[in-house]
């Protein structure tokens, strides 16, 4: 059974039911879940959440949807790997990759999809919907199509077609729109309030963004039930963010790890870096921009959660790290070349940051330090097209000879 | 009578102009602010606006050309 009680305004703290809804009636504050905590802890043990089923429904005492009625594709409990090439080549003997390229739709997005799509059908919703570029349209037409819900999805007009692709195959309701990404971004938004649809990162927003707590749970278990001194992780929305940091903090709650002592560290490409530039200029709001980056999975010009996340970072005495465009791709190859890992291009921008804050010498050698990989590098392979270097040879053992430099 | 709930960001130069005045001054709207941050340089201010749907969109349009950003208050909400 979930144990979700009510949802509250965080930032006038008013208390609403468990409805699809995401905003403050009273001052337009972003709504989040509440948790009935005594009854969580009755509830859980290690012991319970260690013999549970090897996904992320594992944790279903900590998310606001039950697990019986589950849309489930079989996300999460994704490798948690120690890398000891990248970590020597960054001078870490304790580096460890989250990859969560692996999961159903190859992005985290099947985390926060299944939450939301689950609860969308708890509450009796026929539609199940979102706009996006990429990952989040691809994991909400194959929950769509595993929950029999219909689905629509909009995306701009001028997306690539690869990309449109991994969504279409699962028989969305597909549409693309014209016009700038704020005009398309406004029109998804007013859809929203005015369609009896269950839209993901909107009025299912409060219980979709929870999903991303796993992350935190399944890195703590893996870690031998602990969290880890350091976590890098992917700014876009800020969303997954904060929740790695609540999902720490309600396992030190519940008792099932020690008290959180994680310094949280973001990372964000030059092109679109409001929340690293509000960081650097020692402001708690991030100004919008319009982003203009290849890692596009982090392209969120006006973050819902930059404020909270310049919190966290206060709080932990982490950083924002805005890695320049042309080393997105270079720490895409950096962590396939030392750890056989193909993430996308947030996993480049990421282990970009994850590297210049080890040479900046904010790790000591044996703190134990997690980056997060949240996407495959099959769906942005246009970024390191330049890695292909073949040796083009003739069809006999001379040409071979000749030209191929045999690794001794 | 339609209702949008947006957050407007202003830029510098605009800071000192009375732009949510004029929303309710110049177009058929009525304007309740809800949360507001506005300093020297930069701010923003979390708003309503009532009126009907055409009076809406010319009031929008009009923010827009002045120089403001004008967003739904859940942010951008396409994502990768």
């Amino acid at each position: 059974m979930a144990f979700a009680s009510a949802l509250h305004c965080r930032e006038c703290g008013r208390e609403y039911p468990i409805e699809p809804n995401y905003v403050c009636d009273f001052c337009f504050g972003p709504l989040e879940v509440t948790y009935d905590y005594d009854a969580i802890q009755k509830s859980t043990s290690r012991e319970k959440i260690s013999s549970g089923p090897m996904d992320m429904w594992r944790y279903a005492d900590f998310l606001p949807a039950s697990a019986e009625s589950a849309v489930n594709l079989g996300t999460g409990m994704t490798p948690l790997l120690k890398a000891d090439n990248l970590g020597k080549e960054l001078g870490l003997n304790n580096l460890w990759i989250k990859n969560d390229a692996v999961n159903p739709t190859y992005s985290f997005k099947d985390r926060v999809v299944s939450v939301a799509a689950t609860k969308a059908l708890e509450f009796g919703f026929e539609t199940l919907a979102c706009a996006s570029t990429g990952n989040l349209a691809g994991s909400v037409a194959a929950h769509g199509a595993k929950s029999g819900m219909n689905t629509i999805v909009f995306i701009p007009a001028d997306l690539e077609y690869g990309k449109v692709i991994g969504a279409s195959v699962y028989g969305p309701t597909l549409v693309t729109v014209n016009g700038s990404y704020d005009d398309v971004n406004r029109l998804c938004s007013e859809l929203a309030d005015n369609n009896p649809w269950a839209v993901v990162n909107i009025n299912m927003r409060p219980y979709y963004s929870e999903g991303s707590k796993t992350l935190a749970y399944e890195v703590a278990e893996q870690l031998g039930w602990r969290a880890p001194d350091h976590v890098v992780s992917p700014l876009a929305s800020g969303s997954l963010f904060t929740k790695i940091w609540k999902g720490f903090n309600e396992f030190a709650k519940m008792g099932l790890i020690d008290e959180v002592t994680t310094t949280m560290h973001g990372a964000q490409a030059v092109g679109c870096s409001p929340i690293a530039k509000a960081y650097e200029a020692g402001v708690m709001h991030a100004k919008p921009e319009v982003p203009d980056t290849v890692a596009k999975s982090l392209g969120i010009g006006n973050p819902a959660d930059a404020f909270y996340v310049l919190k966290i970072l206060k709080e932990t005495g982490g950083a924002a790290v805005a890695v320049p465009e042309n080393e997105v791709g270079e720490g895409m190859i950096l962590l396939a070349q030392t750890e056989g890992i193909f993430g996308e291009t947030a996993a480049g921008v990421v282990i970009s940051a994850l590297k210049r804050q080890a040479e900046a010498g904010v790790f000591d050698p044996d703190e134990t330090v997690v980056a997060y990989i949240t996407g495959n590098g099959l769906k942005t392979q246009e970024v390191v097209a330049d890695s292909v270097k073949p040796i083009n040879i003739e069809a006999n053992l001379e040409s071979f000879e000749a030209k191929v430099d045999i690794p001794s | 009578m339609a209702s949008r709930r947006v957050k407007i960001t202003f830029p510098e130069v605009l800071v000192g102009r009375p732009l949510v005045y004029n929303l309710g001054s110049m177009f058929e709207i009525i304007t309740s602010i809800r949360r507001a941050d506005v300093g020297p340089e930069t701010g923003w201010v979390i708003l309503e606006l009532q009126g009907e749907e055409e009076e809406l969109n010319k009031a929008i349009t009009w923010a827009l050309e002045q120089g403001v950003r004008v967003d739904p208050i859940a942010g951008d909400v396409i994502e990768g």
